[in-house]
Parts: structure tokens; C-alpha cells; sequence
């Protein structure tokens, strides 16, 4: 069955979509989930809505507007919020409604039918061409760039940012830079999952390695291995059961992060007489 | 290197106030503090003494006045950010951050030098060393969120000296802590500021847990109310004016100081 799935070509770039959406999404969620961005990622994949009219009423690329649109009201957003004089829920929660509510405003002014605006809210990767795929890897290469140069700054900075602050490491250039990673991988899963659902693929795979794991580089991996399971997983389903892309593959991860809940993570006890495993034979960040 | 003159004071401020939201916060704070003291820093919940340790840092701008830690202006650290520990003020850990108490550590070695580069095998041994140093290295597996109180903070404080600091900024380190704790904290504190000749500076809100330990007590409440040793503060009239209530428990503590001797 999955042979005969294979054997079209638009599935098996629809697979191979999946599969790099899914570990880029992961890997940025491992620092959403640390840092609490999990509303930030909600409220920058509906804010992208207002771009993506722009382009559909003005004939540009409506997924170049929209990522644009998402790139800028994301850092928007960080900056009203560390300067400290609302709260980063009050700015999220403004500019949400607000994206959304300038793209319908736009999307009224459009005469007859669009099914561009059904696909872009809820996702048809089945339509995923070649160019998207080109454009895909180059925001993977992008975002996983930063990410494994500044990986252990970013989370000693989730961790405890006052201190890294003091210590003189780039903070806010690193927020920022993170910021941006999350609109742009935003931008590419609203192609697999739709507007609706892409924030979701930036929680559910490192939450359910948070859930699974207490050190780091367990729940690095355990992210990955759902967020990639998960939406290759989610697209076979969807062609087993007819069922749209983006809700499958959000269903079934949801399902992963359901199933993790059963599994309570053993904690390290402390040994008796002082004695202590050493585990300080490897680099420390080897994982990526 | 400024910081390598060991006659000028490690830390000085100068007429020093801050403003924040309209609100005067701290008002010509003046003082200096010559390398190896310990200073405590004491007053009111509210009264300004984190603000004063943020503006030391460079991470709030003041309203007016100068600071300078290590020789340094506080707005430009620069490399002397190296030789500066700090523990910030306790805030709520989330306890399933998924870090061990050896990667805390690790993390006090991050600084603009070590950007684009890993750590190596020498950093990760000295950060294990730095553990046995606080008696915790036990726990260097261990979930940082899993640790007793106590435990963490004397993880944080390996995490400050892991950067070979010469000064050491604590912001409430022993708050919240049990007696024991906070006695085993401030003992291992005493030792290693003899062991590194370390300038230590540290805020809290209680007198009676620092009086033994530090050199000179600055009272802040805006401004600065008192500065003197310990005893002087102790007997001061000021004191009461500041905390509003009785302080016989800060005599006590005094007292217990000098059966001590």
C-alpha cells in the first residue's frame, strides 16, 4: 500500500517534505518549548495572514509576502515586549487579531473564488512542487545554521538570561535571531499543515520530549525523532484514510504527545557514599 | 588590563541614582569597595538593592553618577565581564529544565570568547572541580530542577566561580533557605573568599545572617542610610528608621557575633 503511495511522484516529494519540515520544526520547537514561545508561534503563523492577502490582492508571491509579513511582526513583537512596558501575551494577542483581521479585510476585496486561501490556511501538501522543496532546504540550511553555531548560548539563555546577560553573551541579538528562525519555519510548514495548524508542529514535537526526558540532549533527540515520525507518519495516514494533510499529521503527533503522558521519566537518585556516575567522557553539545 | 592593578578599588560608585518608570529608585549612592573586602548590602525589600547590583553590571542604565567595577565603567565591562561572578536573584526555577547541575556550571563559562567555539575537555574538567569546591560534586548528574534549595545555590555559585572570578556580585543568595543551608552556604562562601582572595559583594535583606561574615555593611533604602562595620550599623538609630520595626533580633545577632569571638 504505502509501495503504490510511493509510486506517485507528488507523494514522494510530499514525503520528503514532511520529513525535513518535520526535523527543522523540531528542532526550533526544542527552543520554543524551553523559552515559552509556544503563543509567540501561534500568533506569528495567523499574523502571516495579513501578508499572504497583500499578495493575493496585489499579484505578488502571496507566500513571499506572508513570510515577510511574519519575519517583521515577529521582531515587532520581541521588541514591544523586552522593552518591558506590556506584557509579551498583550503585544501576541494584539498583532494576532489584528494580522487576521487585515487579511480578511483585504481577502473581501477579492471577487469569485480562491482556493489558494483554503489551501494556505489549512495546507495541501500534496501540491508541493519542486521550487518549494528548493526553497525549503535553503531556510532548513538557514535556521539549522544559527541553531548548531549558537546552541549552547541559546540555552544557557533559556535557562537563565539575567546571568548570561551579565556575563556579556549577545542576548538580544540572539532573541532576535531565534525570533526570526520561528517566522521563517513558520513560513515553510504553512505549505505541509496550513496557517491554522503550523504553530502546532513548532510545540508538540519537543514538548514531547520535554515530557519524555530530563537532560537536553534526550530531548533534543526525542523531539526529533516526533517531529520527523510524527509528520511522515501523519502524511501516510492521510493517504491511507483520505483524510487533509495537516490535520492528519497534527492529530497523529498529538496522539505521540498523548501516548508520552503514560510515561513518567525515572529521575536520578542520588547515590549512596557520595559515589557518582561519570558521564563527562563526551563533548558536551555533540548532538548537532 | 585595568583590573590587574591591585590598588585601585574593585568597585566604586559615584553619586549613583537610577530612575525607572518616573520613579527615582536609588539616589547618589556613593561608596567604594577595595579588592578582597566583602561588603554586605542590606535594607527593605523594595529598596533598591537588586537595582544597585544591575546598574554595577551595565544592565540598567543609570539616571545619573558613574560606577566602575574591576577599573571598568559599567556601560563598557568589556573583557572584565571574565573576571565578574554573579548570582542573580532567586527566581523560580522551572524544575523540569532539562539541564544537570554540571551543565549548569558549564554554563557560567559562556562569554562573547567562547562564542563559535566549543568547550573542551580542560573547561569541562574545571567545571567538575568546581563542584567538589562547593561539596557538590555528587550532584553533577543530577537535575538541576531535582536539587534541594540549598543544593542549587551552591551550584550557582560554582557556576560564578568557574570564570576564575577576582569579584563576586550575590544578589539574596542564602534567601529562602533553611538555617543549616544557609549557615553550610555562607561557611563555603567564607572559605573560598580566603582560598581566591575574592571582592565580594552581597545583597540581602537580612542583617543577622550576614553580620559575621562581612567586613562593612552599606544600609540602602533609595539612598544610603548607613555604611560602617558591622557593629556600628548594628547600633545605629538609622536601622530602625529603615526597617520601621524593633531590631532586637539584629542585636541579637550581634551579640551571638561576639560571643563568637
Amino acid at each position: 500500500m504505502i509501495s503504490a503511495m510511493l509510486g506517485y511522484g507528488f507523494m514522494q516529494r510530499a514525503l520528503l517534505a514532511a520529513v525535513l519540515v518535520g526535523a527543522l520544526c523540531s528542532t526550533v520547537a526544542f527552543f520554543v518549548v524551553l523559552r515559552r514561545l509556544s503563543f509567540l508561534g501561534v500568533g506569528i503563523a495567523h499574523t502571516a495572514l495579513g501578508g499572504i492577502s497583500v499578495g493575493l490582492v496585489t499579484g505578488l508571491n502571496p507566500f513571499l509576502c506572508g513570510s515577510v509579513f511574519a519575519l517583521l511582526s515577529a521582531l515587532a513583537i520581541g521588541d514591544i515586549s523586552r522593552r518591558g512596558r506590556y506584557d509579551e501575551d498583550t503585544v501576541i494577542g494584539i498583532f494576532f487579531a489584528a494580522g487576521m483581521a487585515f487579511g480578511i479585510a483585504l481577502l473581501s476585496s477579492l471577487k469569485g473564488y480562491y482556493p489558494e486561501i483554503f489551501s494556505l490556511l489549512f495546507g495541501n501538501i500534496l501540491s508541493v512542487s519542486t521550487a518549494d522543496l528548493l526553497i525549503l532546504a535553503a531556510v532548513m540550511v538557514a535556521v539549522l545554521l544559527f541553531i548548531s553555531l549558537f546552541f549552547k548560548e541559546l540555552l544557557a539563555i533559556s535557562f537563565d538570561e539575567e546571568a548570561a546577560r551579565a556575563g556579556g553573551l549577545p542576548v538580544a541579538p540572539l532573541y532576535f535571531g531565534l525570533l526570526a528562525a520561528m517566522a521563517l519555519t513558520i513560513m515553510v510548514s504553512v505549505k505541509l499543515v496550513g496557517i491554522v495548524l503550523a504553530s502546532a508542529l513548532l510545540v508538540i514535537p519537543a514538548a514531547t520530549g520535554y515530557r519524555l526526558s530530563r537532560n537536553y540532549r534526550a530531548m533534543f533527540v526525542l523531539s526529533l525523532l516526533t517531529g520527523i515520525g510524527g509528520s511522515a507518519g501523519g502524511l501516510v495516514i492521510s493517504y491511507l484514510f483520505d483524510l487533509p494533510s495537516g490535520a492528519a499529521i497534527v492529530l497523529f503527533m498529538a496522539l505521540l504527545f498523548g501516548a508520552s503522558m503514560f510515561y513518567q521519566p525515572r529521575t536520578i537518585r542520588r547515590k549512596k557514599g557520595g559515589e557518582q556516575k561519570n558521564t563527562g567522557d563526551g563533548p558536551l553539545y555533540k548532538n548537532i | 588590563m585595568p583590573f590587574l592593578n591591585e590598588k585601585s578599588p574593585a568597585v566604586t560608585s559615584e553619586s549613583l541614582s537610577v530612575r525607572q518608570n518616573a520613579h527615582t529608585v536609588l539616589e547618589e549612592i556613593t561608596f567604594q569597595v577595595a579588592p578582597g573586602e566583602m561588603i554586605g548590602v542590606i535594607g527593605p525589600n523594595g529598596g533598591g538593592k537588586t537595582t544597585l547590583l544591575r546598574t554595577l553590571l551595565g544592565l540598567i542604565r543609570p539616571f545619573a553618577g558613574r560606577s566602575t567595577l574591576l577599573g571598568c565603567p559599567s556601560a563598557r565591562l568589556g573583557p572584565v565581564r571574565a573576571k565578574i561572578g554573579y548570582i542573580p536573584q532567586k527566581r523560580t526555577h522551572d524544575r523540569r529544565f532539562p539541564l544537570s547541575a554540571a551543565d549548569v556550571v558549564q554554563t557560567g563559562l559562556y562569554s562573547p570568547e567562547t562564542l563559535l567555539r566549543p568547550i573542551r575537555r580542560p573547561q569541562r574538567e574545571r567545571c567538575r572541580e568546581m563542584l567538589e569546591m562547593v561539596d557538590a560534586l555528587p550532584l553533577a548528574e543530577r537535575s538541576f530542577g531535582d536539587l534541594s534549595g540549598g543544593e542549587q545555590q551552591r551550584v550557582l555559585l560554582a557556576r560564578a566561580l568557574v570564570r576564575r572570578p577576582l569579584l563576586l556580585l550575590l544578589d539574596e543568595p542564602a534567601a529562602g533557605l533553611d538555617p543549616k543551608a544557609q549557615y553550610l552556604f555562607m561557611e563555603k562562601l567564607r572559605q573560598l573568599r580566603q582560598r581566591f582572595a575574592l571582592t565580594i559583594l552581597l545583597v540581602s535583606h537580612d542583617l543577622a545572617s550576614l553580620a559575621a561574615y562581612v567586613d562593612r555593611i552599606l544600609c540602602i533604602n533609595r539612598t544610603m542610610h548607613i555604611h560602617g562595620e558591622p557593629q556600628q550599623v548594628l547600633q545605629s538609630s538609622a536601622l530602625k528608621k529603615i526597617y520601621r520595626c524593633s531590631y532586637d533580633l539584629l542585636r541579637m545577632a550581634a551579640s551571638r557575633e561576639d560571643e563568637n569571638r
